[in-house]
């Protein structure tokens, strides 16, 4: 309520008159008062929870509250006890949400490792896989690399591929086997 | 800039509003309204045969006007608590009559046993109280949760709890005119007691019954704003 103190009778008077404009539906009444209400809404804000991460967000909760019980204000009575009213209200209801809310995540300094598909990755980390692999693929004999391609990346079965290839199905097999192998052991050597 | 887009969406949305009226004339008229319908219920229910001999018992006239009071003192309470700012003592006033509405249930448990001995306090169960205590109160209950939820819910546990009791309270006078359950221990532990247990009931519903709501239009509208 300090805020209260600072406050001048000239502002109070405005605000009032504001108020009750506003309440009439004289919209640039409002809007003039929202402006002015919103840096004092945000000072006591920070007064009040010093250690808010989202100072902004709690102001304009609190700026929704007052135009959804605008009508509670009696002209008859000061504006500026009705307005930190809602607002201390605001505060300790933001306060008792985000430690709720808090209370039910963990943090880790370690992030566990996430499953094979890509919607599970971030973008970086399938960069960085692909980029292996490419490399992985880059050492490999050209027969065994070419099955690869078609089998595991593009998708054909064994059959199509000997059709591409020329070669038979069992060697499209052993050379699978071998390709497979082998980056095996060159990812572990660039990982 | 969001915060701009929030004041002109506020803005936008401030169609012209009657301030609500002051809690003492709400409750008013909440109470004539409730009035008329225990009216009715006592009516159909049927008053007690020795009424007329009854109310012109001090006792007895003070326990009702006691519930009476209670009951419309307590409505104003509530619609005080939905006021922001306006003094915290108009929340409990109801307790002073409340605890007049207990004086006056004491004295007649007094006089029980002034009359009768230790053996006038025995209570016979009259469990049935409490479901139609609750059963008369739901009409009033729910007319004074539509008003009260005009107000702002800056104390929604006490702004219930008040209202459950200006509800209970008018419901268990509207007993006393209709039954003719006198002995006063009965009268404090089902009558009273149920009023107790119900407020108190209600009053934990606070902040589910009474909540901060964003309308949808104003949502809809800064969306749009914001896009």
């Amino acid at each position: 309520m300090s805020e209260l103190s600072g406050t001048s009778n000239d502002r109070e008077s405005r605000w009032r008159a504001l108020m009750t404009s506003a309440q009439d539906g004289d919209h640039a009444a409002y809007g003039e008062l929202l402006s002015d209400l919103f840096p004092v809404l945000r000072r006591f804000v920070l007064r009040k929870w010093p250690n808010a991460h989202d100072t902004e967000d709690v102001v304009q909760e609190i700026l929704v509250s007052i135009h959804t019980v605008r009508q509670t204000y009696d002209r008859r009575r000061p504006f500026t006890p009705w307005l930190m009213t809602i607002a201390a209200r605001r505060v300790a209801d933001a306060a008792r949400s985000r430690y709720a809310r808090g209370a039910n995540e963990t943090t880790v300094d370690i992030l566990p490792e996430t499953f094979d598909g890509d919607g599970a990755n971030s973008e970086q980390e399938t960069t960085d896989d692909r980029e292996a692999l490419r490399r992985a693929m880059a050492i490999l004999p050209a027969g065994q690399r070419q099955a690869i391609e078609l089998v595991k990346i593009q998708g054909l079965s064994l059959d199509e591929a000997s059709q591409v290839t020329g070669k038979s199905v069992g060697s499209l097999k052993v050379g699978i086997h071998r390709a497979i192998k082998a980056m095996r052991q060159a990812l572990e050597r660039i990982g | 800039m969001l915060n701009r887009d929030l004041i002109e969406t506020l803005t936008t949305n401030c169609a012209p509003i009657r301030p609500l009226a002051h809690p003492a004339w709400r409750a008013l008229v909440w109470f004539a309204v409730s009035l008329c319908y225990v009216a009715i219920v006592v009516a159909a229910m049927g008053v007690r045969p020795d009424f007329v001999a009854k109310i012109a018992d001090p006792q007895f006239a003070t326990e009702l006007a006691a519930a009476f009071l209670t009951s419309v003192v307590a409505a104003a309470g509530a619609f005080s608590a939905g006021s922001p700012a306006r003094p915290m003592w108009e929340r409990f006033v109801a307790g002073l009559f409340f605890l007049l509405w207990a004086g006056a249930l004491a004295v007649g448990c007094w006089r029980d046993v002034d009359a009768f001995g230790v053996s006038g306090l025995l209570s016979h169960s009259d469990i049935y109280c409490l479901p139609t205590i609750l059963a008369i109160s739901i009409p009033a209950a729910v007319l004074i949760l539509s008003m009260v939820k005009r107000g702002a819910p800056i104390a929604p546990f006490v702004t219930i709890g008040l209202a459950a009791l200006a509800s209970t309270a008018l419901a268990a006078a509207a007993l006393r005119l209709s039954f003719r359950q006198d002995a006063a221990v009965s009268v404090c532990i089902w009558q009273f007691g149920s009023v107790v247990l119900l407020t108190g009931i209600a009053s934990l519903f606070g902040r589910a019954l009474l909540h901060w709501t964003m309308r949808d239009e104003l949502i809809a509208s800064f969306q749009a704003h914001r896009r």
